[in-house]
């Protein structure tokens, strides 16, 4: 009785895990936008819907459903980053851009507009039924350790998610673009005085938010195959609240605060209730705001992109 | 104000004239109203006034104090179902009929203004934007524990709302007496706000509105200040949201979501953030438009336009022409400026 209990708090242990590391990899773009133009980029979220939807008619087209394997989860993961960066950026240079010396309530609006156009275009254009992902990695256990099953979903997510934020990491810290953008997260108007494309940083910025949004969708995807336009509205506000757990502004907080919400969402529903599984993350992030607004990693490190 | 020495008593009654005037001739207007439209009108125009309560509040809180909140819909929930409840509550079924539903609006105001306490007040002690994804976060939980409350509906909803009883004895058929209700509480909301923003606190809402470090710097205490206006602005969405509950008669968790929330930005956009001129007109405007035109257009196209109309006018009016279509005028700033014209020509 003790050993499968203890078993079963590893099984959730892994599920949250898993499940944060999604949250972790679309609260990146969100703080990556925050911290260099201090907006809440509520189109966020938009776009990771969309990129479900991209990988979804990738692999309807190609077939790739029939041929499962990580062959066709490479495709359908760049069928989504290409198509979210392409919309990132559009976004970016249409609605944001135009409004970059506006007060800072006007940008809030757009973004909520963005993001409401985006949802209900979705709805006319994908239609508004769900539609069940493609099965593109077979969900097997593929090995037992001391009787938990280690399943090759959580591991492919594990995998993945870990990859991508290692190439963020690598990105920002050994680039010349990503210290192009530390600079003008920093200070965007002593950054351009020292040369830096501004403009084009934050386009950057956007194109590799927007692609892990992208990366995170086909995980959800993949995890729980139903996806609808609507679906990126609970998620963001959970990858948001994500990052303000972390410190917003702070990439480890981001990864931080997406693995801790996992966490705490997946124990609230094993030992708990399921009813308020979504109200936690609110609680969650009224507490924060209260007593540490800079968010768990904020204060530490003021390094921010 | 002091009310202390008599010049200023007089100066605050006489201001309250106005009002009253316009409530009477409010009454007169629904009378006429009664005779003249049929009942599916009459339920718009209840709309309508309900809808001007919810977008003048949000604009005190938006337009005047340059705070983004997005659960404005949340704050009308609170206040609808608290207005519901307790005129459904068997241990008020005593009291005085329009005295009754004259004064259910003030408790689903306080109720509402007690959330937005609790919600305003870790979220504006910080600078950013944390106010907008902690109403939004907030619109959702209480529409969450609204379906999951099965003494108030619950997912089903609440049926049977009553509302005041006509007053045939003083000429009031059933839609007059709600008429004469919503239209006191609305003028008593626009004046209300009207005052405010003209007062000394009103100047503080406007300062921290264009630059919190020069308010801090005049002395103002900016957390205060924004705390203020949202705790007044959730008073009178749920003032609205009360109005709502009895003009409609059913409430239904579904109506509260974060549709309802951006309809009221978009009043608030459309006519202009920091005009009440604005939001009245944009509100009218806004709640005829989908019951008269879009419901045409989508029997022509076949797909549901209106979110992506708003959203794309949100857009535009932000990138083109960001104040509104009345910027921060009113109407009697207008009527002055068309008669200064005048008598330049003339």
């Amino acid at each position: 009785m003790e050993s499968s209990s203890s078993q079963e708090f590893i099984q959730h242990l892994i599920n949250g895990i898993s499940l944060g590391s999604i949250y972790a990899l679309i609260a990146l773009g969100y703080t990556m936008v925050y911290g260099i133009l201090q907006l809440i980029n509520f189109a966020h979220s938009e776009v990771y819907m969309v990129g479900a939807f991209a990988a979804f008619y990738a692999s309807r087209s190609l077939g790739l459903d029939q041929h499962p394997g990580v062959g066709a989860l490479i495709v359908i993961l760049a069928a989504a980053v290409a198509a979210c960066s392409i919309l990132g950026v559009t976004i970016e240079r249409l609605a944001y851009r135009p409004l970059r010396k506006s007060p800072k309530l006007n940008i809030l609006i757009t973004a909520i507009g963005v993001s409401l156009l985006l949802q209900f275009s979705g709805q006319i254009i994908f239609g508004a039924d769900p539609k069940l992902f493609p099965e593109v990695i077979k969900d097997v256990v593929l090995f037992e350790i001391g009787g938990v099953d280690v399943r090759s979903m959580d591991v492919t997510i594990l995998v993945i998610g870990t990859l991508f934020m290692t190439g963020l990491h690598f990105l920002v810290h050994h680039t010349k673009m990503g210290t192009a953008m530390r600079a003008v997260s920093s200070n965007g108007g002593v950054a351009a005085l020292m040369g830096i494309n501004v403009d084009r940083v934050i386009s950057f910025t956007f194109i590799i938010g927007s692609s892990l949004a992208g990366v995170g969708a086909v995980l959800v995807g993949l995890k729980y195959p139903k996806i609808d336009p609507l679906m990126g509205t609970l998620i963001g506000i959970k990858a948001f609240v994500a990052a303000v757990l972390g410190g917003i502004g702070s990439l480890p907080g981001a990864m931080l605060g997406g693995v801790l919400l996992g966490l705490c969402e997946e124990m609230v529903v094993a030992y708990f209730s399921s009813t308020y599984r979504d109200a936690l993350a609110f609680g969650i992030l009224i507490l924060i705001l209260l007593f540490k607004p800079a968010g768990l990693l904020g204060s530490l490190q003021r390094e921010k992109v | 104000m002091t009310l202390t020495d008599r010049s200023a008593r007089i100066r605050f009654l006489k201001s309250l004239l106005s009002p009253t005037l316009t409530i009477l001739g409010m009454i007169g207007v629904g009378i006429a109203l009664d005779i003249i439209t049929n009942a599916y009108v009459q339920f718009v125009i209840l709309l309508m006034i309900a809808n001007t309560v919810m977008a003048t509040s949000l604009n005190l809180v938006s337009g005047f104090t340059g705070q983004f909140s997005l659960g404005h819909a949340g704050f009308m929930a609170v206040g609808a179902y608290v207005s519901a409840w307790l005129a459904m509550h068997p241990a008020l079924a005593g009291a005085p009929d329009l005295l009754k539903y004259l004064l259910l609006p003030i408790a689903s105001g306080l109720a509402a203004a007690a959330a937005g306490y609790i919600v305003g007040l870790p979220s504006l002690r910080l600078r950013g934007d944390y106010l907008a994804i902690v109403t939004l976060g907030f619109g959702e939980i209480i529409r969450v524990v609204i379906l999951n409350s099965p003494a108030i509906g619950g997912a089903r909803g609440l049926y049977g709302i009553p509302s005041a009883m006509p007053l045939e004895e003083i000429g009031l058929s059933a839609f007059s007496t709600q008429f004469a209700i919503s239209s006191a509480w609305c003028v008593i909301t626009v004046f209300t706000l009207w005052r405010l923003v003209h007062s000394a606190r009103g100047r503080a809402f406007l300062s921290v509105r264009e630059d919190e470090i020069a308010a801090e710097a005049m002395g103002i205490n900016v957390t205060q200040t924004k705390v203020r206006a949202f705790v007044i602005s959730s008073f009178f969405a749920g003032v609205g949201g009360a109005l709502f509950a009895h003009s409609v008669k059913y409430l239904n968790p579904a109506t509260f979501t974060f549709t309802k929330s951006v309809d009221f930005i978009i009043m608030i956009v459309l006519g202009g953030m920091g005009s009440f001129s604005g939001s009245i007109i944009a509100a009218a405007v806004i709640t005829i438009l989908p019951e008269m035109v879009l419901r045409e257009l989508q029997s022509i196209t076949g797909v549901d336009l209106r979110m992506v109309i708003y959203s794309l006018l949100l857009i535009l009016f932000m990138i083109l022409r960001p104040s509104g279509i009345l910027g921060t005028l009113e109407i009697p700033d207008l009527l002055k400026r068309f008669k200064r014209k005048a008598v330049q020509n003339g």
